[in-house]
């Protein structure tokens, strides 16, 4: 199974790359979004209870990194999607091959692609002031957290692929991804965010995500919050692959 | 042992439509094997339950040996697969789906390179290889399709509808291809709506029509027992049609024919028969301006089984007939 795994990631990933229009919302909303908020809310750190920040990108490379990997697994799950309606899952799926390594093949590949996209954004960061507090130690955290949380976004959307079968049903998903972002801690700390925000943002693992990301960037490492941050993004992975799995399952189960 | 073997075989899908209503069929090795039949008759349901695609509802198949149902992963290794639509990755290129189709079935990393190459080479994109697939025509997809199957050198090729929109110079090259795949003993199952591919290349055909199969045998023998040749002939202007039929009717039946200077007659002994009947009409002073001697088609026999003609029977007769490929 290993060597089907790692030849379908390394055929997902390669064409992952070779579609520019799959790529782009990936950086180009995320970064956006970065600059905007960066340039029109950096008064923001002044409010009480805002956490001590170097500057209020440090504060929002984790919301973009989140939005980033969420928009990753979109599009994980509208290439999946596409392989159902053009008929290549049906070759993969009439292949000698352990019918698992199918979907794990697309979820590998979108790991590498999440370690792609934090390392943009810390680049993108380190290049217009922001600053690593806890160093390298902290860039590690941040990488594992980043890749274990698109990892499991992959996951989703192959399992959503899965069992919508066509991929406009998958895109529709899209705005979705802003209300789960808009309702957690990635764009503002938890502490100021009004009732019920707050309340839904403390339930969103989205929040925990976002927190242990950024915690490492604006303050020497915090142990809870790093591994807080660890358990929702292992969640998300873990909850994500076991879902596509047996997305698949039924789906075979179905035909 | 059949190399398909399929036993009252079923499939109902949800809310009742039954696609395959109990069929049987078996597919001696090394034969070449024609599923023909219209649109939504059942041949694409009753492929992709033999590629392991899709469950049977009832019923039993083997392929290889092996039951589709209960050893799925077993005729998996054992097959070929090449369905309707060639469905390739079209942003990566030839070599590439080649390579990724020989590791996923489980090719030595040491030879999928060189088999990858063999088989591009085989079907004629040597040049194109480096290319991403979206630059193809249609039947250069269609080829690469092909030899995928073919990469593991499987005992049993599936070919659903493979040159449904192809133009007639791909179409004779994919049957030219067949043609060598059962000279060297691969067992072809070819499902098409053409009656002349079915007709050129299958050692035996089964039509299917409404799930069930309503006809099967060697073209030759189906078509034999639907009827005679016929002789459609057209006279000149001022010719005495009536004193022709008259003198055709020494020779055989006649048949309805197209209004004006056109008769037709039914005659048991084919081509030995045309001189004679020439003969005879040239001795009544009666001038023929034209004459074909038209046999039994499949689509006939299909008339005859389903009292409709077969879609696309019209498409039966463009494109010659290739020599095998050395």
């Amino acid at each position: 199974m290993r060597r089907a795994s790692l030849a379908l990631a390394r055929r997902a990933l390669m064409t992952t790359l070779r579609r520019p229009q799959f790529l782009a919302p990936l950086v180009i909303f995320p970064s956006l979004f970065l600059a905007i908020n960066t340039g029109g809310l950096h008064r923001s750190t002044d409010l009480p209870g805002f956490p001590h920040v170097h500057g209020f990108l440090d504060f929002q490379l984790a919301a973009a990194m989140c939005q980033s990997l969420m928009l990753g697994g979109v599009g994980a799950g509208i290439a999946t999607a596409l392989e159902i309606e053009g008929g290549f899952f049906d070759r993969l799926v009439a292949s000698p091959i352990p019918r698992v390594a199918i979907p794990l093949g697309r979820i590998m590949a979108g790991s590498v692609i999440s370690a792609m996209q934090v390392v943009y954004f810390l680049a993108i960061g380190l290049i217009f002031g922001a600053h690593i507090a806890a160093g390298v130690p902290g860039v590690l955290l941040v990488m594992l957290i980043g890749v274990a949380t698109g990892t499991g976004f992959c996951a989703l959307g192959v399992m959503l692929a899965l069992r919508a079968r066509n991929a406009s049903t998958v895109q529709g998903i899209f705005p979705l991804v802003f209300v789960v972002l808009f309702v957690s801690s990635a764009f503002f700390p938890r502490r100021l965010l009004s009732h019920p925000a707050d309340w839904v943002a403390a339930y969103n693992p989205l929040s925990y995500v976002a927190d242990g990301i950024r915690d490492p960037i604006i303050s020497p490492l915090t142990t809870s919050t790093a591994i807080e941050g660890l358990i929702a993004a292992l969640a998300i992975a873990a909850l994500g692959i076991a879902l596509s799995v047996a997305a698949l399952r039924g789906r075979l189960r179905e035909a | 042992m059949p190399a398909i073997e399929v036993l009252q075989l079923e499939r109902e899908y949800k809310g009742g439509l039954r696609a395959v209503d109990g069929i049987d069929l078996e597919v001696a090795p090394g034969e070449v094997y024609g599923f023909l039949g219209p649109n939504g008759a059942g041949k694409t349901t009753t492929v992709r339950m033999l590629v392991t695609l899709l469950r049977p509802t009832g019923g039993r198949a083997l392929v290889a040996g092996h039951d589709v149902a209960t050893e799925p992963h077993l005729v998996r290794k054992r097959i070929g697969v090449a369905l309707q639509e060639a469905a390739l990755d079209l942003l990566m290129t030839g070599r590439e789906l080649m390579e990724l189709q020989a590791t996923l079935h489980g090719i030595p990393s040491r030879d999928v390179a060189q088999r990858s190459a063999e088989l591009i080479e085989r079907v004629g994109l040597s040049r194109a290889a480096e290319r991403r697939v979206a630059t193809y025509s249609g039947g250069m997809r269609r080829r690469l399709d092909l030899a995928m199957a073919l990469i593991h050198a499987p005992e049993v090729l599936f070919l659903d509808e493979p040159t449904t929109g192809l133009d007639p110079v791909s179409r004779v090259a994919l049957w030219a291809e067949v043609r060598r795949l059962r000279d060297e003993g691969t067992t072809v199952f070819l499902t098409t709506q053409y009656l002349e591919e079915a007709d050129q290349l299958a050692d035996r055909v089964g039509i299917i029509n409404a799930g069930r199969i309503v006809a099967e045998g060697t073209p030759a023998a189906l078509k034999a027992e639907v009827g005679r040749p016929h002789l459609d002939l057209t006279f000149t202007e001022d010719a005495d049609l009536e004193h022709a039929r008259a003198v055709l009717e020494r020779f055989g039946d006649h048949r309805p024919a197209a209004e004006g200077c056109h008769l037709s007659i039914a005659i048991a002994g084919g081509a030995t028969e045309i001189a004679p009947v020439v003969r005879a009409l040239d001795d009544e002073g009666l001038i023929v301006a034209s004459l074909e001697l038209v046999q039994p088609t499949l689509d006939d026999v299909f008339v005859e089984k389903t009292g409709r003609h077969l879609e696309g029977a019209e498409q039966a007769a463009p494109a010659p007939v290739p020599e095998p490929a050395a």
